[in-house]
Protein backbone atom coordinates (compact mmCIF):
# COMPACT_ATOMS: atom_id res chain seq x y z
CA UNK A 1 0.00 0.00 0.00
CA UNK A 2 1.23 3.41 -0.61
CA UNK A 3 1.61 5.82 2.14
CA UNK A 4 2.96 8.42 0.63
CA UNK A 5 -0.61 9.67 -0.61
CA UNK A 6 -1.50 10.58 3.08
CA UNK A 7 1.88 12.37 3.53
CA UNK A 8 -0.36 16.23 3.44
CA UNK A 9 -2.20 15.00 6.51
CA UNK A 10 1.77 15.19 9.10
CA UNK A 11 2.61 18.13 7.67
CA UNK A 12 3.34 20.70 10.77
CA UNK A 13 2.01 17.98 12.86
CA UNK A 14 4.55 18.52 15.66
CA UNK A 15 3.64 22.27 16.15
CA UNK A 16 -0.46 21.15 15.88
CA UNK A 17 0.15 18.72 18.91
CA UNK A 18 1.77 20.48 21.06
CA UNK A 19 -1.02 23.21 20.72
CA UNK A 20 -3.79 20.48 20.99
CA UNK A 21 -2.28 19.01 24.39
CA UNK A 22 -2.01 22.23 26.15
CA UNK A 23 -5.82 22.42 24.98
CA UNK A 24 -6.32 19.47 26.56
CA UNK A 25 -4.59 19.88 29.75
CA UNK A 26 -7.27 22.95 29.64
CA UNK A 27 -9.86 21.24 28.91
CA UNK A 28 -9.36 18.27 31.57
CA UNK A 29 -9.00 21.03 34.09
CA UNK A 30 -11.94 22.40 33.76
CA UNK A 31 -13.78 19.56 33.30
CA UNK A 32 -12.94 18.28 36.63
CA UNK A 33 -10.68 15.02 34.92
CA UNK A 34 -7.54 16.17 35.51
CA UNK A 35 -6.55 14.02 38.31
CA UNK A 36 -2.69 14.27 38.82
CA UNK A 37 -0.99 17.29 36.54
CA UNK A 38 2.92 17.51 36.07
CA UNK A 39 6.05 19.67 34.86
CA UNK A 40 9.57 19.55 35.48
CA UNK A 41 11.47 22.05 37.01
CA UNK A 42 15.36 22.65 36.91
CA UNK A 43 16.93 23.15 39.63
CA UNK A 44 21.12 23.36 41.31
CA UNK A 45 20.35 19.32 42.80
CA UNK A 46 18.87 18.25 38.72
CA UNK A 47 15.69 18.16 37.32
CA UNK A 48 12.57 17.71 39.37
CA UNK A 49 9.42 16.69 39.12
CA UNK A 50 6.47 18.02 40.46
CA UNK A 51 2.43 16.55 40.44
CA UNK A 52 -0.05 17.65 41.94
CA UNK A 53 -3.98 16.26 42.23
CA UNK A 54 -6.85 18.93 43.05
CA UNK A 55 -6.18 19.25 46.76
CA UNK A 56 -2.22 20.18 46.18
CA UNK A 57 1.20 18.91 45.59
CA UNK A 58 1.69 15.00 45.70
CA UNK A 59 4.87 14.47 44.56
CA UNK A 60 8.18 15.82 44.07
CA UNK A 61 10.85 13.41 42.73
CA UNK A 62 14.52 13.53 42.01
CA UNK A 63 16.37 12.18 38.58
CA UNK A 64 17.85 9.25 39.97
CA UNK A 65 14.28 8.22 41.48
CA UNK A 66 13.46 8.00 37.42
CA UNK A 67 10.61 10.59 36.35
CA UNK A 68 8.48 7.82 33.96
CA UNK A 69 8.59 5.03 37.07
CA UNK A 70 7.31 7.83 39.44
CA UNK A 71 4.63 8.67 37.18
CA UNK A 72 3.84 5.29 36.53
CA UNK A 73 3.66 4.59 40.52
CA UNK A 74 1.13 7.68 40.38
CA UNK A 75 -1.33 6.60 37.65
CA UNK A 76 -1.37 3.57 39.92
CA UNK A 77 -1.99 4.88 42.85
CA UNK A 78 -4.15 7.96 42.92
CA UNK A 79 -5.03 7.53 39.37
CA UNK A 80 -4.39 6.93 35.09
CA UNK A 81 -5.51 10.33 34.22
CA UNK A 82 -2.30 11.87 34.23
CA UNK A 83 -1.31 14.91 32.32
CA UNK A 84 2.10 16.84 31.88
CA UNK A 85 -0.09 20.71 32.54
CA UNK A 86 2.19 22.52 33.70
CA UNK A 87 -0.33 25.52 34.83
CA UNK A 88 -1.05 23.76 37.93
CA UNK A 89 2.58 23.85 39.39
CA UNK A 90 3.30 27.57 38.65
CA UNK A 91 3.11 28.58 42.09
CA UNK A 92 5.08 25.66 42.99
CA UNK A 93 7.61 25.51 40.74
CA UNK A 94 8.17 29.57 41.30
CA UNK A 95 8.62 28.78 44.85
CA UNK A 96 11.29 26.11 44.32
CA UNK A 97 13.03 28.71 42.29
CA UNK A 98 12.99 30.96 44.39
CA UNK A 99 14.33 28.57 47.17
CA UNK A 100 17.10 27.72 45.13
CA UNK A 101 17.65 31.58 44.78
CA UNK A 102 17.55 32.42 48.31
CA UNK A 103 15.01 34.39 48.61
CA UNK A 104 12.49 31.73 50.56
CA UNK A 105 12.85 30.03 53.22
CA UNK A 106 9.13 28.28 54.06
CA UNK A 107 7.22 27.02 50.95
CA UNK A 108 3.25 27.95 51.07
CA UNK A 109 1.84 25.72 48.85
CA UNK A 110 -1.40 23.04 49.24
CA UNK A 111 -0.42 19.55 49.50
CA UNK A 112 -1.91 16.06 49.35
CA UNK A 113 -0.30 13.79 51.79
CA UNK A 114 -1.91 10.70 51.02
CA UNK A 115 1.09 8.88 49.43
CA UNK A 116 2.32 8.73 52.99
CA UNK A 117 0.56 7.04 55.89
CA UNK A 118 0.40 6.06 59.31
CA UNK A 119 3.80 5.92 60.99
CA UNK A 120 5.48 8.11 58.14
CA UNK A 121 2.68 10.19 57.72
CA UNK A 122 3.41 11.07 61.47
CA UNK A 123 7.14 11.30 60.61
CA UNK A 124 6.36 13.67 57.64
CA UNK A 125 4.26 16.18 59.72
CA UNK A 126 7.42 16.75 61.61
CA UNK A 127 9.72 17.23 59.40
CA UNK A 128 7.21 20.32 58.23
CA UNK A 129 8.45 21.93 61.60
CA UNK A 130 11.94 21.69 61.38
CA UNK A 131 12.92 25.48 60.33
CA UNK A 132 14.89 26.74 57.12
CA UNK A 133 18.70 26.34 58.07
CA UNK A 134 18.15 24.05 61.30
CA UNK A 135 19.15 20.15 61.73
CA UNK A 136 17.87 17.47 63.67
CA UNK A 137 19.08 13.68 63.73
CA UNK A 138 17.20 10.83 63.50
CA UNK A 139 16.82 9.97 67.07
CA UNK A 140 15.82 13.02 67.84
CA UNK A 141 12.58 12.99 65.39
CA UNK A 142 12.03 9.59 66.73
CA UNK A 143 11.55 10.72 70.54
CA UNK A 144 9.77 14.05 68.97
CA UNK A 145 6.58 11.63 67.51
CA UNK A 146 6.83 9.52 70.69
CA UNK A 147 8.82 6.36 69.13
CA UNK A 148 12.55 6.95 70.81
CA UNK A 149 13.19 3.37 69.71
CA UNK A 150 12.11 4.06 66.21
CA UNK A 151 15.42 5.55 64.83
CA UNK A 152 15.89 3.25 61.89
CA UNK A 153 11.89 2.99 60.76
CA UNK A 154 12.43 7.05 60.90
CA UNK A 155 14.76 6.95 58.10
CA UNK A 156 12.90 4.83 56.25
CA UNK A 157 10.20 7.46 56.59
CA UNK A 158 12.21 9.75 55.50
CA UNK A 159 13.70 7.94 52.14
CA UNK A 160 10.59 7.38 51.73
CA UNK A 161 8.96 11.38 51.76
CA UNK A 162 6.98 11.89 48.67
CA UNK A 163 7.69 15.87 48.80
CA UNK A 164 11.52 16.07 49.41
CA UNK A 165 12.90 19.78 49.26
CA UNK A 166 9.27 21.25 50.22
CA UNK A 167 9.18 18.97 53.27
CA UNK A 168 12.73 19.06 54.76
CA UNK A 169 13.59 15.80 55.15
CA UNK A 170 17.37 17.02 54.23
CA UNK A 171 17.60 18.24 57.74
CA UNK A 172 17.23 15.02 59.42
CA UNK A 173 20.93 14.33 60.40
CA UNK A 174 22.63 11.96 61.72
CA UNK A 175 23.62 12.03 65.45
CA UNK A 176 27.06 12.27 64.96
CA UNK A 177 26.34 15.30 62.63
CA UNK A 178 27.59 13.30 58.93
CA UNK A 179 24.54 13.49 56.74
CA UNK A 180 23.58 10.31 56.41
CA UNK A 181 21.62 8.90 53.32
CA UNK A 182 18.59 10.45 51.38
CA UNK A 183 16.28 10.15 48.62
CA UNK A 184 17.88 12.88 45.93
CA UNK A 185 21.40 11.20 46.95
CA UNK A 186 24.30 12.16 49.34
CA UNK A 187 25.46 15.27 47.25
CA UNK A 188 21.91 16.80 46.90
CA UNK A 189 21.40 17.12 50.62
CA UNK A 190 24.92 18.56 51.45
CA UNK A 191 23.96 20.77 48.32
CA UNK A 192 20.30 21.82 49.96
CA UNK A 193 22.49 22.09 53.48
CA UNK A 194 25.26 24.26 52.48
CA UNK A 195 22.24 26.57 50.78
CA UNK A 196 20.43 27.02 54.21
CA UNK A 197 23.46 27.12 55.64
CA UNK A 198 25.09 29.76 53.77
CA UNK B 1 -0.36 -5.63 33.68
CA UNK B 2 -0.73 -1.94 35.13
CA UNK B 3 -2.69 1.08 33.57
CA UNK B 4 0.04 3.71 32.05
CA UNK B 5 -0.64 7.42 32.74
CA UNK B 6 -2.57 8.95 30.21
CA UNK B 7 0.10 10.93 28.94
CA UNK B 8 1.90 8.08 27.51
CA UNK B 9 -1.79 7.50 25.66
CA UNK B 10 -1.31 10.90 23.93
CA UNK B 11 2.52 10.70 23.58
CA UNK B 12 1.83 7.54 21.50
CA UNK B 13 -1.43 7.70 19.76
CA UNK B 14 -2.00 11.62 19.13
CA UNK B 15 0.05 11.94 15.98
CA UNK B 16 -2.35 9.00 14.08
CA UNK B 17 -5.46 10.15 15.90
CA UNK B 18 -4.91 13.51 14.08
CA UNK B 19 -4.03 12.15 10.91
CA UNK B 20 -7.24 10.33 10.89
CA UNK B 21 -9.54 13.50 12.31
CA UNK B 22 -7.82 14.91 9.13
CA UNK B 23 -8.65 12.28 7.22
CA UNK B 24 -12.05 12.22 8.40
CA UNK B 25 -14.05 15.32 8.57
CA UNK B 26 -11.33 17.40 7.31
CA UNK B 27 -8.63 20.13 8.29
CA UNK B 28 -11.20 22.95 9.87
CA UNK B 29 -12.78 20.70 11.99
CA UNK B 30 -9.12 18.28 12.87
CA UNK B 31 -8.80 19.33 15.91
CA UNK B 32 -12.15 20.12 17.67
CA UNK B 33 -12.33 16.28 16.28
CA UNK B 34 -8.69 15.49 18.27
CA UNK B 35 -9.88 17.29 21.34
CA UNK B 36 -13.04 15.81 21.94
CA UNK B 37 -11.55 12.37 21.31
CA UNK B 38 -8.98 12.70 24.07
CA UNK B 39 -10.99 14.75 26.45
CA UNK B 40 -13.68 11.65 26.33
CA UNK B 41 -11.17 9.21 25.97
CA UNK B 42 -9.64 10.72 29.69
CA UNK B 43 -12.91 10.69 31.18
CA UNK B 44 -13.48 7.10 30.48
CA UNK B 45 -9.36 5.71 30.66
CA UNK B 46 -9.78 4.64 34.51
CA UNK B 47 -12.11 1.93 33.27
CA UNK B 48 -10.32 0.68 30.18
CA UNK B 49 -9.16 -2.90 30.35
CA UNK B 50 -5.05 -2.62 30.68
CA UNK B 51 -5.26 -5.31 27.68
CA UNK B 52 -7.13 -3.17 25.29
CA UNK B 53 -5.78 -1.65 22.04
CA UNK B 54 -5.58 1.85 22.86
CA UNK B 55 -5.65 3.06 19.54
CA UNK B 56 -8.60 0.70 18.04
CA UNK B 57 -10.35 2.13 21.36
CA UNK B 58 -9.44 6.15 20.76
CA UNK B 59 -10.50 5.37 16.92
CA UNK B 60 -13.40 4.07 18.07
CA UNK B 61 -14.01 7.28 19.84
CA UNK B 62 -13.01 9.46 17.39
CA UNK B 63 -15.46 7.60 14.85
CA UNK B 64 -18.27 7.97 17.52
CA UNK B 65 -17.99 11.70 17.41
CA UNK B 66 -17.84 12.02 13.60
CA UNK B 67 -20.72 9.95 13.50
CA UNK B 68 -22.76 12.28 16.38
CA UNK B 69 -21.35 15.39 14.62
CA UNK B 70 -22.56 14.23 11.54
CA UNK B 71 -26.35 13.99 12.41
CA UNK B 72 -26.06 17.30 14.32
CA UNK B 73 -25.40 18.51 10.90
CA UNK B 74 -27.73 16.81 8.61
CA UNK B 75 -30.48 17.71 10.76
CA UNK B 76 -29.62 21.37 10.03
CA UNK B 77 -30.61 23.20 6.90
CA UNK B 78 -26.70 23.99 6.20
CA UNK B 79 -25.78 24.89 2.73
CA UNK B 80 -23.19 22.22 1.08
CA UNK B 81 -20.77 24.33 -0.13
CA UNK B 82 -19.72 25.88 3.31
CA UNK B 83 -16.12 23.94 2.69
CA UNK B 84 -13.97 26.75 2.86
CA UNK B 85 -11.89 27.74 -0.29
CA UNK B 86 -8.87 28.08 2.25
CA UNK B 87 -8.17 26.30 5.53
CA UNK B 88 -9.50 27.66 8.11
CA UNK B 89 -6.81 29.91 10.59
CA UNK B 90 -6.94 28.11 13.19
CA UNK B 91 -5.98 24.81 11.12
CA UNK B 92 -2.22 24.45 10.94
CA UNK B 93 -1.90 25.41 6.85
CA UNK B 94 0.37 23.19 5.82
CA UNK B 95 -1.71 20.47 7.11
CA UNK B 96 -4.79 21.30 4.97
CA UNK B 97 -3.71 20.29 1.17
CA UNK B 98 -6.72 21.31 -0.14
CA UNK B 99 -5.91 18.73 -2.97
CA UNK B 100 -6.03 15.87 -0.95
CA UNK B 101 -8.85 16.95 1.30
CA UNK B 102 -11.12 17.72 -1.61
CA UNK B 103 -9.99 14.05 -3.21
CA UNK B 104 -10.87 12.53 0.68
CA UNK B 105 -14.23 14.25 0.19
CA UNK B 106 -15.30 13.16 -2.68
CA UNK B 107 -15.49 9.92 -1.27
CA UNK B 108 -18.47 8.17 0.40
CA UNK B 109 -18.20 8.51 3.70
CA UNK B 110 -17.94 5.26 4.59
CA UNK B 111 -15.21 4.91 1.61
CA UNK B 112 -13.36 7.73 3.68
CA UNK B 113 -13.44 5.86 6.87
CA UNK B 114 -12.70 2.60 5.46
CA UNK B 115 -9.31 3.95 4.23
CA UNK B 116 -8.59 6.47 6.92
CA UNK B 117 -8.67 3.31 9.59
CA UNK B 118 -7.30 0.83 7.71
CA UNK B 119 -4.69 2.68 5.88
CA UNK B 120 -3.86 5.22 8.29
CA UNK B 121 -4.52 3.54 11.87
CA UNK B 122 -4.24 -0.31 10.50
CA UNK B 123 -6.95 -1.61 11.71
CA UNK B 124 -8.36 -4.65 10.13
CA UNK B 125 -10.89 -5.34 8.29
CA UNK B 126 -13.14 -6.76 11.28
CA UNK B 127 -12.77 -4.28 13.47
CA UNK B 128 -13.73 -1.59 10.99
CA UNK B 129 -16.71 -3.48 9.58
CA UNK B 130 -18.03 -2.97 13.51
CA UNK B 131 -17.68 0.54 13.39
CA UNK B 132 -19.21 0.88 9.91
CA UNK B 133 -22.01 -1.30 10.51
CA UNK B 134 -21.20 -3.86 8.09
CA UNK B 135 -19.40 -6.87 6.74
CA UNK B 136 -15.38 -7.44 6.44
CA UNK B 137 -15.77 -8.16 3.09
CA UNK B 138 -17.84 -4.69 2.61
CA UNK B 139 -15.22 -2.55 4.56
CA UNK B 140 -12.30 -4.47 2.14
CA UNK B 141 -14.23 -3.03 -0.38
CA UNK B 142 -15.17 0.39 0.45
CA UNK B 143 -10.97 1.12 1.87
CA UNK B 144 -10.14 -0.86 -1.92
CA UNK B 145 -12.52 1.63 -3.94
CA UNK B 146 -11.68 4.68 -1.93
CA UNK B 147 -7.84 3.99 -2.73
CA UNK B 148 -8.53 3.77 -6.19
CA UNK B 149 -11.04 6.50 -6.63
CA UNK B 150 -8.54 8.77 -4.55
CA UNK B 151 -5.54 8.18 -6.67
CA UNK B 152 -7.23 8.79 -9.13
CA UNK B 153 -8.65 12.62 -8.16
CA UNK B 154 -5.77 13.17 -5.98
CA UNK B 155 -3.05 12.06 -8.40
CA UNK B 156 -5.01 14.28 -11.35
CA UNK B 157 -5.01 17.49 -8.98
CA UNK B 158 -1.51 17.19 -8.50
CA UNK B 159 -0.70 17.21 -12.27
CA UNK B 160 -2.93 19.74 -13.34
Amino acid sequence: MNTNIFDALEANEAATLTRLHHRLAQDADTADVLDVAYRTVDTPVGTLLLAATTAGLVRVAYDVEGHDAVLAGLADRISPRVLRAPARLDSAARQIDEYFAKRRTVFEVPVDLRLAEGFRRNVIEHLRDIGYGHRESYAAVAAAIGHPRAVRAVGTACAHNPLPVVIPCHRVVRSDGSTGQYVGGPLAKSTLLDLEAA
Amino acid sequence: MKVRPFEDVVSEHGATVLRVCRAVVGPVDAEDAWSETFLSALRAYPELPADANVEAWLVTIAHRRAVDVGRARSRRPVPTDTLPESPAARADPAASDPDLWSALQRLPTKQRQAVAYHHIVGLPFAEIAELLGNSPDAARRAAADGIKTLRKHYRKDETA
